[in-house]
């Protein structure tokens, strides 16, 4: 059966031609989820039994002939979206009895389209992480080649798009979270302005920096997926009240006269050549298709890295505060008082990295220390958001690599937490920024491992970026390439 | 650079307990993090505006309603430990 | 040995909003534990706060009745610690930028008027509540209260005794009840006052200065804060140091110790809260909250004292509520009594009537109207000011207006010339050892001489006829 092989747009269609029911593909996905979970290990959490009442209810609601273009399409959640009833563990042992009383703006999104959840995604725990390697649920490994990571955090959703385990997954991204492992996995990832997707509901790493967004095979999927996340929340304030564009109807604009602005500063060294090649092959098919190339400059990207482990460990240390052991959550067995009971759930509860970015946000932001790390790291900020306002005097879209190289081995990254936190260079600025970013498979790089380009749009100019990315793969088959095995 | 003595203050303040050894490891990993930060301190800042949010917009504000119900039973049926409505922790001396 | 005492007070006055500052869930007091308390407010992952637009309405209000600056941006931030009471292990506060800078408040202490700078007003959320008793060796969690709305108003230490600092917190008290935007009720906790306390000698540089929590009575607040001092000075006489630290009142022992929980030196770790954009108020929002403000007490008790001769102290009493300053003026408005007779007797009779009845001014059992009438019979001389009183008591009780009283019991007074001379000429016939002593002139015995004609006549007699029909017959 090549259910899995066709596109969420063509599911779309099967579904509506009645070709196939929802109960039918939701359980031909389940079935690969099962049958691929030992190898790697995508998912923390799956319910056949809520899955398919979901899917019953979509094939009633087709029949009924009110579909949406999701309805009866089962999507794979990170596994950091509250979806009431369901366990949602952030990849922690600290709620990894949580069931969530209530849905993220997103789930009732979802739910509201008729989609069906199909499970919740491994990630590193609390969205900390590059190779999904800090997960208490054990690491994900990549479709391509097990020995490698699939990236993180979001890797769990990636490595279930990249298998085909599902057709579209969601993800966040903090620091690049969605493009970085969809480009280590070869699949189509948004992460979309800040404030376009609500985060209601989604559990905060850092709150500023936090974005919804999606994993897909096209551009075309991410185009129907988004108009379902995308759109005002009134309980997240940081949402923005601005409509929704037609992602999917803007999606044949082309690429005549684009003007792309490529960054000097992104093919210093650094970046490995078995990307930089791809990557380079990527804008000249866009020059191809119409487009133009300009040069851009970003000069503090450098700086990037340095503000992003200031500012968001900060807001972390103290949106983790809540796991407490009181009112959810793992509690430490028989605490003899209540300092035990904090310092020992809390010590039980988190893994190494997350108790890592903890204790550096708790330092940058105590006494004395303030002016020097957090404040001076807003500051420069707001430089690096400058930086990105004038290049955008001259382009409409930035465009490099997503990442300095393709997917390391498991393991090999571990020992030095500072050198995995430097490979998130191209992705960390756009957070910072509050940009939207995308990253699309461009071609292999050593290992015939994928290599991902990034796009950065404008703010809220994710129709723009999507016509982008679908102009090239309309022109392009690297986003069609499956990993051995999974066909 | 991070002494020990300031690691055990932060682990205090953050409520971590760390195990024996811990604290050497964590140490070493702060101070690197550290000395990549520092990268921040050679960069001219002067007149610059702190940026706290991606968005230059203002707070929206609720209409002054009440709009929740009472779901205690659902929250505290994944509490650690509730005992006539109250979520229970060890004695507290104020 | 002299020392001068240096207070500050911080008051949480809780707001009188219908739902949480950042969340829907109701405010009401004395709910069962934990029924309103929603995800927001018990920090379930992933939850987000939402500002109140009556919270910020209210801290507003409370700018403009204080003369103080209404912040055009203001800046909620994240005090970070961990407690039970705190669900998220931060409280959302407001810290560099507070929503109301300065301002001051005057007040009488006594006869005086002092007036009191203030440093700011900040928007806060309340946290839970934490229970001792009855469950075996721990504490119970109730986060109802968490997340009600507070405003936060710190003064200047510009106070000196702990009589002015009870004087100005009962003036802070009666200006946010009568803006309307807190209750002020103390045993429920809306109001609760912490006193930072230090002293020093005359002219030289602040001392170190402890911080009393929680006082949540005027009497604690003066007993505390007068026990802190005493401790404080003892302290440094005996060779001592005050060291500075967060301490606790206990009523039962009336002393003041270290909280236990506040033992190691707090380090809150304060940042602008990046799930709240910054807070921007508009000219025009605060005209249009201008407009609809009620006249202030301080205003008022100028006015009284400047357009009816009214004393600084008839004038406080009579604007200690926007209920009693409104009687008073309703009284006013139907009666030709004079201002001074209307206001000794709002603040002498009526306050001590509605004191011992449990009542205030809003839910008087006699009426302005009622009174007014009352006021109006001693006036036009049908009773006697003492007769009056027992009318009011009568009134109090149900038994009708004053007319109908005064009817009912026979209270009017004689104020029929020729029976008051037939009495007051019986009186002398019977009393001349006193009117040789008064001719004598011994102004006493026409003290008794008075006496005995009230008595012949019951009490019901005009004073003023008697006296006056009285002095001409023995002049005569
Ligand atoms: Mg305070
Ligand atoms: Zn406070």
């Amino acid at each position: 059966m090549s259910l899995h092989r066709s596109t969420l747009a063509q599911l779309s269609a099967k579904l509506a031609a009645k070709e196939v029911s929802s109960v039918e593909l939701t359980r031909h996905y389940l079935a690969r989820i099962e049958a691929w979970q030992p190898s790697l290990n995508a998912f923390i959490t799956v319910d056949a039994q809520k899955s398919l009442a979901q899917a019953k209810s979509a094939d009633e609601r087709i029949a009924k002939g009110n579909a949406a273009p999701l309805t009866g399409i089962p999507v794979a959640h990170k596994d950091l979206f509250c979806a009431k009833g369901w366990r949602t563990t952030c990849g922690s042992k600290i709620l990894s009895n949580f069931i969530a009383p209530y849905d993220a703006h997103v789930i009732e999104q979802f739910d509201r389209a008729g989609a069906v959840l199909l499970g919740k995604t491994n990630m590193d725990e609390f969205a900390m992480g590059s190779s999904n390697e800090n997960s208490a649920f054990g690491p994900v490994r990549n479709p391509w080649d097990l020995q490698a990571v699939p990236g993180g955090s979001s890797g769990g959703s990636a490595a279930a798009v990249a298998a085909m385990l599902a057709p579209a997954a969601t993800g966040t991204d903090t620091g690049g979270s969605i493009r970085q492992p969809a480009s280590f996995t070869g699949v189509s990832g948004l992460r979309p302005t800040y404030g376009r997707v609500s985060r209601y509901g989604m559990v905060a790493f850092a709150s500023s920096l936090d974005q919804g967004g999606v994993l897909a095979r096209t551009a075309q999927d991410m185009a129907l997926v988004l108009s379902v996340m995308a759109g005002f929340d009134e309980r997240d304030s940081t949402c923005m009240d601005r409509p929704t564009d037609d992602y999917a109807a803007g999606l044949g604009k082309g690429v005549k006269g684009l003007r792309i602005g490529v960054p000097r500063e992104y093919f210093a060294s650094g970046l490995s050549q078995d990307v930089a090649a791809p990557i380079q092959a990527a804008i000249e098919e866009y020059q191809r298709l119409g487009a133009t190339v300009v040069e851009v400059s970003l000069p503090n990207q450098a700086l990037s890295v340095p503000v992003y482990y200031v500012l968001a460990p900060a807001e972390a240390s103290s949106n983790l505060s809540r796991y407490d052991g009181v009112r959810y959550g793992h509690r430490a067995d028989q605490p003899g008082d209540l300092m035990q009971l904090y310092k020992r759930s809390r010590a039980e509860g988190f893994g190494p990295e997350v108790k890592r970015r903890i204790m550096i946000g708790a330092y940058v932001l105590s006494h004395g220390y303030y002016d020097a790390y957090y404040l001076k790291a807003q500051k420069i900020r707001r430089l690096i958001a400058r930086d990105f306002a004038q290049a955008f005097e001259q382009c409409d879209v930035i465009m490099g690599p997503s990442a300095p190289s393709v997917a390391y081995d498991l393991g090999s990254k571990t020992t030095d937490p500072v050198q995995m936190y430097l490979d998130d260079l191209y992705t960390i600025p756009i957070n910072l920024a509050g940009l939207p970013g995308m990253s699309i498979p461009c071609g292999f790089g050593d290992k015939a491992r994928p290599v991902g380009l990034q796009i950065v749009g404008n703010y809220f100019d994710e129709s723009r970026m999507l016509s982008v990315a679908h102009a090239f793969q309309q022109a392009t088959d690297w986003h069609t390439r499956m990993p051995g095995g999974f066909e | 650079m991070l002494s020990l003595e300031q690691i055990a203050r932060i682990a205090h303040l953050a409520r971590l307990e760390l195990a024996a050894g811990e604290d050497a490891a964590m140490q070493q990993q702060l101070n690197s993090i550290l000395a990549m930060v520092d990268a921040m301190a050679a960069v001219d800042t002067e007149g610059v505006e702190p940026m706290s949010h991606p968005q230059q917009v203002t707070q929206r504000l609720r209409e002054d309603r009440v709009t929740e119900v009472d779901a205690r039973a659902i929250f505290q049926s994944i509490a650690p430990e509730v005992e006539d409505g109250l979520y229970l922790v060890p004695k507290v001396i104020e | 040995m002299t020392w001068e005492v240096v207070i500050g007070l911080e008051t949480h006055t809780q707001l009188t909003t219908a739902s949480k500052i950042f969340s829907g869930a109701s405010t009401q007091f004395g709910a069962a534990p934990n029924t309103q308390a929603s995800a927001v407010d018990l920090a379930m992952p992933g939850t987000l706060p939402v500002l109140n637009k009556g919270a910020v309405e209210r801290a507003i209000r409370f700018g403009l009745a204080v003369g103080g600056r209404i912040a055009a941006t203001s800046i909620f931030a994240r005090k970070n610690y961990f407690y039970p009471d705190l669900p998220k292990g931060y409280q959302i506060s407001q810290f560099e930028l507070p929503v109301v800078v300065g301002g001051s408040l005057a007040f009488m202490v006594g006869d005086e008027e002092r007036r009191v700078n203030l440093t700011r007003a900040h928007l806060e959320e309340d946290a839970g509540k934490l229970l001792h008793e009855e469950f075996h060796g721990k504490s119970g969690v109730d986060l109802n209260r968490a997340g009600t709305p507070l405003l936060e108003i710190v003064s200047e230490p510009e106070m000196r005794s702990a009589l002015e600092a009870v004087a100005y917190a009962k003036a802070l008290h009666s200006l946010v009840r009568w803006i309307g935007i807190c209750d002020g009720n103390m045993q429920e906790g809306s109001f609760r006052c912490d006193a930072n306390v230090s002293v020093r000698k005359p002219g030289a540089p602040l001392g170190t200065r402890c911080e009393i929590k929680n006082l949540n009575s005027f009497r604690f607040l003066e007993r505390a804060i007068e026990y802190e001092v005493r401790r404080q000075v003892e302290l440094i006489e005996d060779g001592g140091k005050v060291v500075q630290e967060t301490r606790l009142y206990d009523p039962d022992a009336g002393e003041t110790r270290a909280m236990r929980s506040k033992e190691d030196a707090q380090d809150y770790r304060y940042f602008p809260d990046p799930d709240l954009l910054p807070l921007a108020i508009t000219p025009e929002w605060i005209e249009t909250v201008k407009a609809a403000m009620p006249e202030l007490p301080e205003k008022l008790r100028h006015a009284f004292m400047e357009e009816l001769s009214l004393t600084a102290y008839d004038a406080a009493l009579l604007t200690e509520s926007r209920e009693k300053s409104g009687y008073f003026q309703a009284v006013r408005a139907s009666t030709s009594a004079a201002p001074k007779m209307v206001a000794n007797w709002i603040n002498g009779d009526v306050s001590a009537l509605l004191n011992d009845w449990g009542l205030d001014y809003s839910n008087s059992p006699v009426s302005a109207q009622a009174l007014a009438k009352l006021l109006g019979r001693i006036h036009d001389g049908t009773i006697s000011g003492k007769a009056a009183k027992e009318v009011l008591h009568a009134m109090a009780d149900g038994e009708g207006d004053a007319d109908a009283v005064i009817e009912k019991r026979g209270l009017k007074q004689m104020s029929d010339s020729g029976a008051i001379e037939s009495a007051i000429d019986q009186v002398l016939a019977a009393n001349a050892k006193q009117v040789d002593d008064y001719r004598a002139g011994k102004e006493r015995a026409f003290n008794s001489l008075v006496g005995q004609v009230m008595k012949a006549t019951k009490g019901q007699a005009n004073p003023a006829q008697v006296n006056e029909i009285l002095r001409r017959k023995l002049a005569g």
